[in-house]
C-alpha cells in the first residue's frame, strides 16, 4: 500500500516525512511524497525547489524505502490536490505536518490541514515539528 | 540663484505633514506596485486620477511623484528576486540581478540597486533644478508651429524609435489620436465620431481611457494567462554592500545618471533605452567582463541609475513645455489639465509654489524611498505571494468606481469595457501602449497648435514650418521615419535586428 505526505519545505513538512518513512517502515509501504505550489501566486512560499526534491529524493533512496517525489503546480488548493492523489492511488495512509495558527489566521485563510484531517478518507497521521 | 530660492521655499512647502503623508503614500503605494509585474505606476496613476480630483493639485502631484519615482524602485526588487521585471525599465536590471540573486548574493544586488536608485535620482533631481529653467525660458517663444512640430516629434519618437516594430508603433498611435478626436470639433462645432451619440459629444475622458487600457486591458490579460507555474522563494537577507561592491558600483551608479537623465527628457527617450546602454557600457568598461552573465554588480547598479535619472528627466519637458515622454508622466499632464492648469512654458511662471514644491518633493521622496526599500526589501518580495486574482479583482474594482466617478455617467462603464478589449487586443498584438496613450493625450493640443498655425497663416501650409526650431525637428522626424532606408541604401550594413527588445509597454 502507498503512504502519502504532503510536504512543503519548512520544519513541518520535514517532520512529516521522517515520520512517513518510519510508518513506511514498519508497515512495509511505499511512499508518494507530494509537494503543491498554486499557480495563481507569482511566487509560492510553499514550494519545494529543485534541488530540496532531490535532496527529499536522495534522503528516502538512502532510507530504502520505495518511493516517488511528486509535484503538482496547477490548482489553487493544496488540500484538493492531495485529496484527489490520496483517491488515485488508494492510499492507505495521509501524514502531513501541523503548524500553530492564530484563529484569525485560520478564520481569514482557512486551514489546509483541517480540510484533510476532516476530509480524507484515510487515516491521516498530523506530526508536529520540534 | 532665484532658483535656489524658489527650491528652498518649495521645501518649506514639502515639509508640512500633510503633504509629507501624501509623499509617503505615494513612494509606499509605488514601490507596491512596482515590485508586482503587471501593475506600473501609469496605471497607479490613471486609477487615482479621479480621486485626486477633490484633493489640492499640489498634494496629488507630490503623490503622483513618489509613485512615479517609487515604481523605478519597486520594479528592480522583481527583477533581481524574480527574473520577471516589475517595470518595463528594469527590464536589464533582471540579466544581471537575477543571477546575483541565484547566486546567493540577492542582498548585494538589492543593495545596489536602491542606493544607486537614490543617487541617481537625487543627481537627477538637482539637474532638473538646474535645467527646467533655462528650457522654460527658450520654450516661452515658442509659438504654435514650432509646438505642433515639437508634438509631432513626440509622436515619432513614441511610436517609431522605442518598440519593436514600427508599424505596431504608428498603429497603437492611430488608434489613440482617433480617440483623442471623438467629440465636437472646437473650430467648427461639429461631431466627429460621435455616432450620433450625445455621450460622446464631450468626447472620452481621459480617466476612462487611460484606466480602460492600463487596467482592465491588464486584468483580462492577466485573467487570459492565468495558470503560470508559482516561483520559489529566493530568500533575501538584509540589504548591505561590502567595500568591494562599493568600490564597484559608484561609477556606473554615475555613468548611469550621465546616460538616464538626457534620455529621459527628450520625447523618444524613456527609460528602456538608457538602462540598454548603461548596460552595454558597464560591460564594455568593467574590469572582469568575464562576470557578466553570472551576476555581475556592475550591471546591476549602472541600469538601476539609469533608469532613475530618467525618471527626473522625464519631468523636465514635462513641467518645462508640456510634453509628456512616457505614460505615467503623460498621465500627469493630463491630471494638470483636469485642475485647469495649462501645462507648457507658463505653467512654473502660473504655478510657482506648485512646480517648486514637487520639485522639492521629489527630493523628500526620493530619501524616503532609500529608508523604505533598504532594510524593507525582504517585505516587498511577499507582495508576490498575494493570489492574482485577490490583486486584479481589486484593481478592477478601483478602475470601475474611478470611471464611473467622473462624470456619474452608466454610458463611461460601457466605454471602459469597451477600451478595456481594446487593451487586451494591443498586448494580444504586441501593439505598445505608449503611443496610443500619448495620442489621446497630446493629439487633441497637436490639432490646436495645429489650426492655429494654420489660422495665423491664413491656410498656408507654409505657416506649419515657421522657424528654425521647426526646421530641427521636421529634420528629426523626416531621419527617423526615413532611417530603415537610408539603412537598407548602405552597402554591407544592415540594420541591426531589434526583436530581442522587450515590446511590452510600461503598463
Amino acid at each position: 500500500m502507498t503512504i502519502v505526505v504532503g510536504y512543503i519545505p519548512t520544519t513541518q513538512g520535514e517532520a512529516a516525512v521522517t515520520a512517513a518513512i518510519t510508518e513506511a517502515r514498519a508497515h512495509g509501504d511505499s511512499l508518494l511524497v507530494v509537494n503543491m505550489s498554486r499557480d495563481d501566486k507569482l511566487v509560492d512560499a510553499h514550494r519545494a525547489a529543485s534541488t530540496e526534491l532531490s535532496r527529499l529524493d536522495a534522503e528516502l533512496t538512502e532510507s530504502g524505502v520505495p518511493h516517488e517525489v511528486r509535484r503538482v503546480e496547477h490548482g489553487t488548493d493544496p488540500a484538493d490536490a492531495i485529496l484527489r492523489i490520496i483517491g488515485e492511488v488508494d492510499a492507505r495512509m495521509l501524514v502531513i505536518g501541523l503548524r500553530p495558527r492564530t484563529p484569525v489566521g485560520k478564520l481569514l485563510l482557512g486551514s489546509t490541514a483541517q480540510r484533510l484531517l476532516l476530509d480524507a478518507d484515510c487515516p491521516v497521521l498530523a506530526v508536529k515539528a520540534h | 540663484m532665484d532658483n535656489l530660492n524658489h527650491l528652498i521655499e518649495g521645501f518649506g512647502h514639502v515639509l508640512t505633514p500633510m503633504n509629507l503623508l501624501f509623499a509617503l503614500i505615494g513612494v509606499t503605494v509605488g514601490t507596491a506596485v512596482g515590485v508586482l509585474p503587471g501593475i506600473g505606476p501609469a496605471m497607479t496613476v490613471a486609477l487615482l486620477l479621479p480621486i485626486t480630483y477633490g484633493l489640492e493639485p499640489t498634494q496629488a502631484l507630490i503623490m503622483f511623484a513618489g509613485i512615479f519615482y517609487g515604481g523605478m524602485y519597486g520594479g528592480s526588487t522583481t527583477s533581481i528576486l524574480l527574473n520577471t521585471p516589475g517595470e518595463s525599465a528594469s527590464v536589464v536590471t533582471a540579466l544581471e540581478g537575477n543571477k546575483m540573486a541565484k547566486s546567493g548574493r540577492a542582498a548585494q544586488a538589492l543593495a545596489t540597486a536602491a542606493i544607486g536608485s537614490f543617487v541617481a535620482g537625487t543627481i537627477g533631481t538637482a539637474l532638473l533644478v538646474l535645467v527646467m529653467p533655462q528650457v522654460v525660458a527658450f520654450a516661452i517663444n515658442l509659438g504654435s508651429p514650432e509646438l505642433l512640430a515639437i508634438l509631432l516629434v513626440a509622436f515619432v519618437g513614441a511610436s517609431a524609435v522605442l518598440g519593436s516594430s514600427r508599424v505596431r508603433g504608428f498603429a497603437a498611435l492611430l488608434v489613440g489620436l482617433t480617440i483623442g478626436v471623438v467629440g465636437i470639433d472646437f473650430v467648427t462645432g461639429q461631431q466627429r465620431l460621435t455616432f450620433g451619440q450625445p455621450m460622446l459629444a464631450d468626447g472620452i475622458d481621459v480617466v476612462v481611457v487611460a484606466v480602460g487600457i492600463f487596467a482592465v486591458g491588464e486584468a483580462l490579460w492577466v485573467a487570459a494567462h492565468l495558470r503560470r507555474k508559482a516561483a520559489t522563494v529566493i530568500p533575501v537577507g538584509r540589504p548591505w554592500m561590502g567595500r568591494e561592491d562599493w568600490a564597484r558600483s559608484w561609477k556606473p551608479w554615475l555613468r548611469g545618471t550621465a546616460l538616464g537623465f538626457p534620455f529621459g527628457a527628450i520625447p523618444a527617450g524613456g527609460a528602456e533605452v538608457p538602462t540598454f546602454l548603461s548596460y552595454l557600457a558597464e560591460r564594455r568598461l568593467a574590469k572582469h567582463p568575464e562576470e557578466f552573465g553570472h551576476g555581475a554588480i556592475e550591471g546591476v547598479a549602472g541600469p538601476e541609475a539609469a533608469n532613475n535619472a530618467s525618471a527626473a528627466g522625464t519631468l523636465v519637458p514635462l513641467l518645462a513645455i508640456g510634453l509628456p515622454t512616457n505614460a505615467t508622466a503623460a498621465i500627469m499632464l493630463s491630471a494638470l489639465q483636469g485642475w485647469g492648469f495649462e501645462p507648457g512654458p507658463f505653467l512654473i511662471d502660473k504655478q510657482p509654489v506648485l512646480v517648486w514644491t514637487l520639485v522639492a518633493s521629489l527630493f523628500v521622496g526620493n530619501t524616503m524611498l532609500l529608508l523604505l526599500n533598504l532594510p524593507l526589501a525582504p517585505t516587498w518580495a511577499k507582495l508576490l505571494q498575494i493570489p492574482r486574482p485577490y490583486l486584479y479583482a481589486g484593481i478592477l474594482f478601483f478602475a470601475t468606481m474611478g470611471a464611473y466617478a467622473v462624470n456619474a455617467q452608466p454610458f463611461d462603464l460601457f466605454l471602459l469595457l469597451a477600451l478595456g478589449l481594446v487593451g487586451f487586443a494591443l498586448r494580444r498584438f504586441g501593439l505598445p501602449v505608449l503611443p496610443l496613450i500619448i495620442g489621446v493625450i497630446l493629439g487633441p493640443l497637436a490639432e490646436k497648435h495645429g489650426r492655429r498655425s494654420l489660422q495665423l497663416s491664413g491656410g498656408d501650409l507654409s505657416g506649419l514650418i515657421g522657424g528654425p526650431v521647426a526646421w530641427v525637428c521636421y529634420a528629426i522626424i523626416a531621419g527617423v521615419i526615413l532611417w530603415p532606408l537610408i539603412g537598407r541604401l548602405l552597402p554591407g550594413k544592415r540594420p541591426s535586428d531589434r526583436d530581442h527588445t522587450p515590446t511590452e509597454a510600461s503598463a
